[in-house]
């Protein structure tokens, strides 16, 4: 009897590059939630114009590439980049911020280097440092969280409305809804020769961090810990960048208290959570072995603590991973782990 | 120090399937094919003629120089052909077989060694004898035990590890004998200690297999062998891998250039030692072995005692036969198996399993995708390689990168396959990769060989050319000495 032959192993694992991609999308759902309950429905609207301007791009890159769309279109990442950069933007920011984003994230950080596997560089921060250069006001200017004095409650035709128009409606204003994250608060009120306990007093800030801004991160960091549970992501890159920024937080913290602000406040506030669990751990641009990750991981939360309190732009999370993007094929040629049976 | 000998996967292992009923015996086959290359090394030569009648246990073909097996007749018969015959290996390229008809008498020749005296024999002796009964590593390595066991005059052996782990999906062939032959492998390693002059035996197997492991204790006590003990290893794949074993065991790594007698131990398989066991027992040479046959590709999955040389489609009939739904025919387990175009190949020595496989058994691979860098393949590789960047390196067939990256310490296990979300065949890619290593080394060797050649060429034209000069010189100073013999020649001249 005459059999097909085919090459071992004869029996795989039940993954796939779409799979992996789905379940980070699924973890971003209960900061998705929070999000909208404290900042309304701008995210949902930004996650929907950059997806769609995600594919179509993906889609125009493969077309001038020549490769077949059908298997890249489906796996997912031109999505989890879009959701991710959606994420990071402010929820009101005008359509085409948030389109030419997208589309410059998927066509020049990622398929300008040869598409899924071979961008060096995260796209999602590639597309958002580019939109924080180019247009400072529009990606600075963030809402009242829901609670406080001065939050707007659009629904969502009202969000929709103001993103495609960049009008705001009856009896809104711009001035009147919007406020310093609370990042940008602790860096101008440092500035102003403030202490941390008087900046803290701010209408911005809510039990440890920013109002609102807190508990969007203690929802990331939930999905964080799912994705380590599931296995999709490893443990090595969140807790070495976690524990690095709270290591520095902690030590400057206790050198200087009015000055510096501590570790929780570092954790809960602008995308470190998001940066530690979705965004450094983007593996194609990430190091490679174990040690080289956390390597990686410091390198990104020591950077991101110093952007922040020394350099400047309120958060450093984007310009952290970016730089540390540019350092991996020297981490993963000096980390490659010791082979079974060679000396150490 | 931190061993990735630890790492592998916990994969379901099927091996109920041909486990659960007790072990078979074949029918002798009628016809045995005999390929000629069933062990590592050198291809042994044919010391028989086509039409010599043959008896069982005679030896047909003598090991060759250097690392090789003697293959032996599993029945009696006439030789009809010694010829090329397509065999069960990688490439299936068709092999050098001896081809004998089995009269049916199974009338054996001479005993090896005179049955039950393995134990009064010199070590040195009983070594030889068991190189000459044609045995080698049952457990697909197929490496001629008596050289194993030889070791060399600075190496003493202080353990011998008997590997049980079976750690591949579906094969079981080593849980069965251990099971219902528990006894007489006590006893092969009794003989196995004598050989090697040792005095420590472990017997090392997977927490799951508590029917072996129950048999095994009774047998033990039975025995009150105080030198035998019995040690489980967690059910992860591949820590049946020689290395792995021994690290997960004692702790201590085998140097990568080297092997476990330099750390003094040497590791045996379950059936290699029955082999041996069946050498003191009735003096054969290694004739027969446990396969296991299963999948849900074959009705009646079993183990199944079987003479070398059987027909492996007339053993899957022997087992209930096909069923609707098979699919391929793998001899070997799901993670390393050969997929056989064929069932009309010879079992061999190296066939521990036949995996009859149909869609419930497979999983195949999805379309290759770029890799991801997600790193999983890492997290279990067993030797401690990086797969990911072997990957980028054998694309762009950067063999200096391969070789520093280890490629050579890569055991083929395909745990990184098994995990790749982008579905990339990573073990196959490393194979063709150490074949691409391989061939350069032998262009270099080449290059080098021709370089001598052409140093030692200019060496003598050099010398030739000298010597020339020499003779040339001593012609022109001949000629000019009588004209200097008389210093003033006078105007006479």
């Amino acid at each position: 009897m005459k059999f097909e032959t085919s090459l071992p192993p004869y029996a795989v694992a039940r993954t796939s590059v779409g799979r992996v991609m789905r379940l980070v999308l699924y973890a971003l759902v209960p900061a998705a939630l929070v999000y909208v309950h404290f900042f309304g429905w701008g995210l949902l609207v930004n996650i929907a114009l950059a997806v769609l301007a995600a594919i179509a791009a993906e889609a125009l890159a493969l077309r001038l590439r020549g490769v077949a769309a059908s298997d890249f279109l489906s796996d997912g990442s031109a999505i989890v980049t879009a959701v991710l950069l959606a994420f990071a933007l402010p929820p009101l920011v005008p359509w085409w911020l948030t389109v030419s984003g997208a589309a410059f994230a998927i066509l020049i950080a990622k398929h300008l280097y040869g598409g899924l596997g071979c961008n060096p560089f995260n796209p999602a921060m590639v597309g958002y440092v580019v939109l924080l250069v180019s247009f400072p006001v529009e990606m600075t200017t963030w809402p009242v969280p829901t609670g406080a004095e001065g939050a707007p409650a659009l629904t969502l035709t009202q969000t929709i409305a103001t993103s495609l128009t960049g009008v705001l409606p009856e009896p809104y204003a711009w001035d009147g809804i919007t406020r310093a994250t609370a990042l940008d608060t602790v860096r101008t009120g440092l500035t102003l020769g403030q202490t941390m306990t008087e900046v803290m007093a701010g209408p911005q800030f809510g039990a440890v961090g920013g109002r609102g801004a807190e508990w969007v991160a203690a929802a990331t960091l939930l999905g964080g810990l799912a994705l380590l549970g599931l296995r999709v992501i490893r443990w090595h890159i969140p807790v070495a960048m976690l524990a690095t920024i709270a290591a520095l937080a902690s030590l400057m913290h206790g050198i200087d208290p009015g000055a510096y602000p501590g570790p929780t406040f570092h954790l809960l506030s602008g995308a470190t959570m998001l940066g530690a669990f979705f965004i450094a751990t983007d593996p194609v641009s990430a190091a490679t072995s174990p040690h080289g990750r956390l390597v990686y991981g410091a390198g990104i939360g020591a950077l991101t603590f110093v952007i922040r309190s020394f350099g400047g732009y309120p958060d450093g999370v984007a310009f952290a991973v970016l730089l540390m993007n540019l350092a991996v094929p020297v981490i993963d040629r000096w980390t490659v782990p010791r082979i079974y049976g060679h000396p150490g | 120090m931190a061993t990735p000998a630890a790492r592998g996967l916990a994969l379901p292992g099927f091996k109920m399937l041909a486990a659960t009923p007790p072990m078979r015996t074949a029918p002798p086959p009628a016809v045995a094919v005999l390929p000629l290359n069933q062990h590592t090394g050198a291809p042994a030569i044919p010391c028989i003629h086509v039409g010599e009648r043959v008896l069982l246990g005679q030896c047909v073909a003598r090991a060759a120089e250097g690392v090789s097996a003697s293959v032996h007749a599993p029945v009696a018969g006439k030789v009809t052909a010694i010829e090329d015959r397509p065999a069960p290996h990688v490439g299936g390229a068709p092999t050098l077989s001896i081809v004998i008809d089995n009269d049916g008498s199974d009338e054996c020749a001479n005993a090896l060694i005179e049955p039950g005296t393995a134990l009064q024999l010199a070590p040195e002796v009983l070594r030889e004898r068991i190189q000459a009964a044609g045995i080698v590593g049952l457990g697909g390595a197929v490496f001629p035990t008596g050289i194993k066991l030889t070791r060399g005059p600075r190496q003493r052996i202080e353990e011998l590890l008997i590997n049980a782990a079976e750690c591949e999906p579906y094969i079981s062939c080593d849980e069965a004998a251990l099971r219902e032959r528990a006894a007489d492998l006590v006893r092969g390693v009794a003989v196995v200690l004598h050989a090697l002059t040792a005095e420590r035996c472990t017997i090392a197997l997977e927490a799951d297999k508590t029917r072996a492991i129950a048999a095994l204790q009774q047998a033990l006590a039975a025995a009150a062998d105080a030198r035998i003990g019995i040690r489980i290893v967690p059910p992860i794949y591949p820590s049946g891998a020689e290395r792995q074993l021994i690290t997960l065991l004692y702790g201590r790594e085998v140097p990568a250039d080297g092997v476990p007698t330099d750390i003094g131990i040497v590791c045996q398989n379950v059936g290699t030692v029955l082999a041996i066991a069946d050498l003191d027992t009735n003096g054969l040479p290694l004739i027969e072995r446990i396969v296991t046959v299963t999948g849900h590709g074959v009705r009646q999955p079993a183990n199944v005692v079987v003479r070398l040389g059987t027909r492996i489609g007339d053993l899957i009939e022997f087992c209930g036969g096909y069923t609707a739904d098979a699919a391929r025919l793998i001899m070997g387990g799901s993670m390393m198996g050969i997929a056989l175009p064929h069932d009309d190949l010879p079992v061999v020595k190296a066939t521990n399993c036949l995996l009859v496989a149909s869609d419930q058994d497979l999983r195949p691979r999805s379309p290759e995708m770029p890799c991801i860098r997600c790193g999983e393949c890492a997290t279990v590789c067993p030797a401690g390689l990086l797969p990911q960047q072997l990957h980028w390196a054998a694309r762009e067939r950067d063999l200096d990168g391969l070789t520093r990256l280890g490629l050579e310490d890569c055991i083929e296990c395909g745990c990184c396959d098994y995990v790749c979300p982008s579905q990339i065949p990573l073990a196959t890619r490393f194979r063709s990769a150490k074949g691409m290593l391989c061939e350069r080394s032998e262009t270099r060797e080449r290059a080098e060989r021709a370089g001598h050649r052409y140093d030692v060429r200019a060496q003598r034209l050099e010398a030739a050319a000298a010597a020339r000069e020499q003779r040339l010189k001593e012609k022109r100073r001949s000629a000019r000495r009588p004209a200097d013999a008389d210093p003033d020649p006078g105007p006479d001249r």
